[in-house]
């Protein structure tokens, strides 16, 4: 069973970023670019998934820049063992995303797609549904456990209250939530290997797909600023202030 | 020009988020429509029929459609898709299953997480976790949504008429299936929507030390959260935890007890309204966005706190 991943280049999660003052984006010069972290959960899985022998090929993918090399590059140091990035520099947005990696499925024919919940930058939540509509395979989003046997894939999901369980047939869309698994450390002699791997790059064009973005941007801006608050002596003045001040008690 | 909201219930009980996400289709202008989908869900449609401002609920009724399988759930979306210029869900865990799948349907692209509407093709959506804001403008015929409950004032529960119109069932895709689950049991108000939360963060120590807050979240008729830290160390259940990846909330008063204050935390509960931190150390950035501040050992504040109260 080939396991295809799809990987975002994102702002690293520890960098707390700043909007423009001309208010057309955040500023992303000169930050810290990552993996994004559910991205290298989906990654962590699939090398899994092919260590135990449920998988016989994992192809990393990214839709992006030039850099997003980088991310592939990472992925195959995880464990990936091919990496595919489709290099435009448009504005991507998750439709077109879903379409890109139609795209490369319908060539590639995966069996599994294992995709992040999320980027934490658009925090959309919304690539790997719309690829599963897009091929109209089934979806388990939010997995926190992945189990492949038999032509399905059983999939436990972290939903509002609990935990559900949802049995799909392959081929199958999967998104991963934060306990799936922890990744791994990527290792020195591993990341000397990845620089070895095959990587393929293809073009929107090359896969039929306008990437052009539906929703226009009008404006960034900042959020709102808490007003500063005040640091209390004790118990007592803090109730009487929750009570008398703030009158939230 | 009207909108359709996708009703979020378990087959007895409306959930409150449905109640914000009507309000966010009244600010749209134009009739608001409550699709039910479910089994045996005739309770939960009289009760979508009874919220302020619907004009009309539509009921599919049968037992594929009972645990919200998001391919049998956005084919019954699709059935009656082409009456509406928006489709409302609300940014639940099943809201957000869904929305995306009938957005790429209707090959329109699907906005997340609204905070605002200006106007009936322009919103507010946080990004970044939380630290920016932008508005964005939709071209698209069909203006898929989903609205962070947070963002909006719930509807009345009570008050509307709206007639309630059966809808045949689409059929089971057969993709998937449903196998279980497996549902906290709390006597506590339900996370996203209480009134008082009181959370923990690694500072607890244990899941032991966790039962500190009990005492506190009693007193104040509180619901009990968590930073991620505290839940992946196995202190506190997954489905407590508070922040970009897990649960949004903005209640009236916020008590961050041992948590430092992540980004990724803050922006889970930056926008309650009061926010209180109890942590040892004075530079935790938690106290960067607390109203009002204690500097000092949890173990002795809180059970002092939930004394005074």
């Amino acid at each position: 069973m080939k396991v295809l991943v799809p990987v975002k280049r994102v702002v690293d999660y520890n960098v707390k970023v700043r909007v423009k003052s001309d208010q057309t984006g955040v500023d992303i010069a000169n930050v810290k670019m990552s993996m994004n972290p559910f991205d290298e959960i989906a990654v962590e899985e699939a090398t899994r998934l092919k260590e135990k022998g449920g998988a016989t090929e994992v192809v990393a993918v990214s839709c992006g820049v030039a850099q997003c090399q980088e991310t592939l590059r990472t992925a195959m140091a995880i464990g990936a063992d091919r990496g595919i990035l489709v290099q435009t520099d448009a504005e991507l947005q998750p439709l077109a995303v879903a379409k890109l990696l139609k795209g490369l499925v319908d060539k590639e024919q995966p069996q599994l797609v294992i995709l992040g919940k999320q980027a934490i930058d658009d925090d959309a939540n919304q690539t790997g549904q719309m690829l599963a509509a897009l091929l109209d395979w089934p979806q388990a989003t939010f997995a926190s456990k992945v189990e492949v046997a038999d032509g399905n894939v059983t999939v436990t999901r972290e939903v509002d209250g609990g935990l559900e369980t949802v049995k799909l047939k392959l081929p199958a869309i999967v998104t991963t939530d934060l306990r799936l698994n922890e990744p791994r450390y990527v290792t020195l002699p591993n990341i000397m290997k990845a620089k070895k791997k095959q990587l393929d790059t293809v073009t929107p064009q090359d896969l039929g797909v306008d990437p052009a973005p539906r929703l226009k941007t009008l404006k960034v801006s900042e959020p709102p600023a808490r007003k500063a608050g005040i640091k209390v002596e004790d118990v007592a003045t803090l109730v009487d202030k929750l009570k008398n001040e703030a009158k939230v008690l | 020009m009207t909108t359709l909201v996708i009703a979020e219930h378990d087959n007895a009980q409306l959930k409150g988020a449905t109640l914000n996400t009507i309000a966010a289709a009244a600010k749209l202008g134009g009739d608001v429509h409550v699709l039910v989908a479910g089994s045996n869900a005739k309770a939960v449609a009289e009760q979508a029929a009874a919220a302020a401002g619907v004009a009309k609920v539509l009921l599919a009724d049968a037992p594929q459609l009972a645990d919200g399988l998001a391919e049998n759930l956005a084919a019954q979306v699709l059935a009656v898709a082409s009456n509406y210029s928006h489709i409302l869900f609300p940014a639940t865990a099943s809201g957000k299953n869904v929305a995306p799948r009938v957005a790429a349907k209707l090959d329109v692209a699907q906005i997340s997480d609204i905070i605002g509407v200006e106007s009936a093709d322009t919103f507010q959506r946080p990004i970044y976790a939380g630290n920016a804001i932008a508005t964005v403008q939709s071209g698209d015929a069909v203006k898929v949504i989903t609205v962070r409950t947070t963002g909006f004032d719930a509807v009345a529960a009570t008050g509307g008429s709206a007639a309630v119109e059966a809808l045949e069932a689409v059929a089971d895709s057969g993709l998937s299936s449903f196998v279980g689950r497996e549902v906290a049991k709390s006597d506590r108000p339900e996370l996203a929507g209480a009134r008082v939360v009181v959370s923990g963060g690694r500072g607890l120590g244990s899941a032991e030390n966790f039962k500190i807050l009990d005492p506190l979240a009693d007193k104040l008729g509180a619901a009990l959260g968590a930073s991620r830290a505290a839940v992946d160390a196995g202190y506190a259940p997954n489905d407590w935890q508070v922040g970009q990846t897990g649960k949004i909330v903005a209640p009236q008063l916020y008590v961050a007890v041992g948590i430092s204050g992540a980004i990724q935390h803050l922006a889970g509960m930056k926008d309650s309204k009061v926010i209180v931190a109890i942590n040892k150390d004075a530079e935790a950035p938690i106290f960067g966005v607390a109203d009002y501040g204690l500097v000092g050992d949890l173990f002795q504040v809180v059970p002092e706190l939930a004394n005074a109260l």
